[in-house]
């Protein structure tokens, strides 16, 4: 993590300093406990998990819990469903989003201001609420109990955030470039896929993170658009089958957890860099 | 207000230089052959489903309906009619608003507090806040709700061995499930406030800070007088995005509460509609209140776009 200097650090005096530091790791700690417990719990033996006096560690480390997920459900199954859904929606909308991107940023014409006013408007619709005509949408399409009943609505609803953000990333490719491929006599097609899109790679990367997190995480079409076959159900799906409200299998729901977040870590933490760029830059825009 | 209009300034040349208008002879269709695949996906996606959902608002629609046993009724606004007068849409709505309010303040309270705090500290302090953020924004929401209430379990929680509070259980009061669910909101989404902040207080030139504090400013005078006007776009934005998805909880609420509480107690909107859509069959009734909150939500980012057009940002 490359961050710079601390930008008042000339002004701060020192005992403040440390007591900053001190609050700094405190509040660290405190937002950093809720996974530790989730870690911790997944790695419980069932005696010290159900006990009514939990300690924040553990002297007998099992697997015990993770068996169980992995064992009992078709966790794997699930896993590998939920990869397949977030990596399609992850790529494609990608590929969509680019086009889409370069399209507002590097030509100019009609109706393109009212574009980008549409495309900042569909990112705050409720796609929950369109949970009901999606639903006999995809009843119709006969696309209930399958994969694409996920994937499709996430491509959708993950286009105009991702198109807007990567504006910044495909603005900053200087200009003076595409002219100087054209004078080499490329096409505007070889242009853009062999000389925009790898420039504009990384920043697509870090835009993928929020189609990534939006397709993993879904939960409510999961719920409501696999309603019978079990075996086309994601991680948050199989997850709530270990949480009974009345009688949860905290080690099964703790393992899960931890199954279902790391991959979502291991991205967010790759990434990271880009993103904070990124942000800055769609913000600034 | 001198510091911002510095901004402005600065801020000027550097816009129309990257937005200089590219004249090359192009045929005027390129750009709408790129869009195509975004439009086509957005159309059938995204308009045709909230095309549908107004018109299902308007019908009798329920499982009779669903099966094609009865025919659907046309009702004009009588779906509208009947969440209207139902004392309970109001119930949940105020809920829902208090709700979202408490959210977005405490979010971004909390962020922009330790986005500041970020500037303060030395590197690996900052460091170890930074890659915890990261871990609280990168937890799947599902997983998010279950830890949560794992902590604050009655039996086996650690908060309540902690605070000694035995086996209270927080889910079973209204107030104490919506201030759970609070925690857990605050706790995945100030991230993202801090995060966005942060840069835009990176972005801010030393010269000005280091001026201000020679001026004798105190740090909450700084804050206020020359941090605040000039981050006031990116305020604006992190406050938006807060409220967008604030308003449209629904996993937090529907895991935590287990379906929106006892008796129905912790109902937000969007839960609401769901419930009324798929655990009632009354899907026409859903689409309504579905429609209700498009409108609410259409009004604040219309409010929003107003607000950056009166700030002269160029889209």
């Amino acid at each position: 993590m490359n961050l710079p200097r601390p930008l008042t650090g000339g002004v701060v005096r020192r005992p403040w300093r440390t007591a900053a530091d001190a609050c700094a790791l405190l509040v660290a700690a405190v937002v950093a406990f809720p996974l530790y417990w989730m870690v911790l719990g997944a790695f419980k033996p069932a005696g010290e998990i159900e006990s009514s006096e939990p300690r924040p560690w553990t002297l007998s480390p099992s697997l015990d819990s993770f068996r169980r997920v992995f064992g009992q459900q078709e966790f794997g199954r699930y896993f590998l469903n939920s990869l397949a859904v977030a990596v399609t929606v992850v790529i494609v909308s990608a590929v969509i989003a680019f086009l889409a991107a370069t399209a507002v940023t590097r030509f100019r014409f009609r109706f393109r201001t009212t574009l980008l006013i549409m495309f900042l408007v569909a990112q705050m619709v409720p796609v929950e609420a369109l949970t009901i005509p999606l639903f006999f949408v995809m009843r119709d399409a006969g696309q209930l109990n399958t994969l694409g009943a996920l994937i499709l609505p996430h491509i959708a609803f993950s286009l105009p955030f991702a198109i807007w953000m990567l504006r910044g990333f495909v603005k900053g490719v200087p200009e003076a470039l595409e002219e100087a491929a054209y004078l080499d006599g490329a096409s505007r097609t070889r242009f853009m896929w062999q000389i925009l899109f790898p420039l504009v790679l990384p920043g697509l990367v870090a835009t993928s993170v929020f189609s990534f997190i939006s397709a993993w995480n879904d939960f409510l079409f999961a719920k409501s658009f696999i309603i019978s076959d079990t075996s086309q159900s994601t991680l948050p799906m199989a997850l709530l089958v270990f949480y009974k409200p009345d009688d949860p299998d905290w080690g099964g729901v703790m393992a899960g957890s931890t199954v279902m977040t790391i991959p979502v870590l291991v991205f967010f933490v790759l990434v990271q860099r880009r993103l904070v760029s990124g942000l800055g830059g769609a913000v600034k825009d | 207000m001198v510091a911002h209009d510095t901004v402005t300034v600065e801020k000027r040349p550097a816009l129309s230089t990257a937005q200089a208008p590219r004249r090359r002879p192009r045929g005027a269709w390129t750009p709408w052959l790129y869009l195509a695949p975004a439009l086509a996906v957005l159309a059938a996606l995204l308009g045709y489903p909230i095309y549908q959902l107004g018109l299902i608002s308007l019908f009798r629609y329920t499982q009779a309906q669903v099966s094609g046993g009865e025919p659907t009724v046309f009702r004009g606004f009588g779906n509208y009619a009947d969440v209207f007068a139902d004392d309970r849409f109001w119930q949940v709505l105020l809920a829902t608003v208090v709700f979202a309010a408490a959210c977005v303040l405490s979010t971004l309270a909390v962020g922009c507090a330790l986005a500041v705090l970020l500037t303060r500290v030395r590197a690996v302090p900052r460091l170890a806040l930074m890659l915890a953020a990261l871990g609280a924004w990168a937890t799947p929401a599902v997983t998010g709700s279950t830890v949560w209430l794992f902590l604050f379990d009655p039996d086996f929680g650690p908060v309540n061995r902690v605070l000694g509070l035995g086996d209270h259980s927080w889910t079973y009061g209204r107030y104490s499930a919506f201030f759970l669910v609070l925690l857990e909101v605050v706790w995945c989404s100030f991230p993202f406030v801090m995060v966005t902040v942060y840069a835009g207080i990176r972005a801010v030139p030393s010269e000005v800070l280091e001026a201000a504090a020679l001026d004798g400013a105190s740090q909450w005078r700084i804050w206020r007088s020359v941090l605040a006007p000039m981050l006031r776009p990116i305020l604006v934005v992190v406050t938006i995005q807060s409220v967008i998805w604030d308003f449209k909880v629904f996993t937090q609420i529907y895991v935590m509460t287990n379906g929106g509480g006892i008796a129905g107690q912790n109902l937000v909107l969007n839960v609401y509609a769901y419930q009324e859509a798929f655990a009632s069959s009354q899907y026409g009734l859903g689409a309504a209140i579905g429609v209700v909150m498009l409108l609410i939500l259409l009004t604040v980012t219309l409010g929003y776009l107003r607000l950056l057009r009166r700030q002269g940002e160029d889209i």
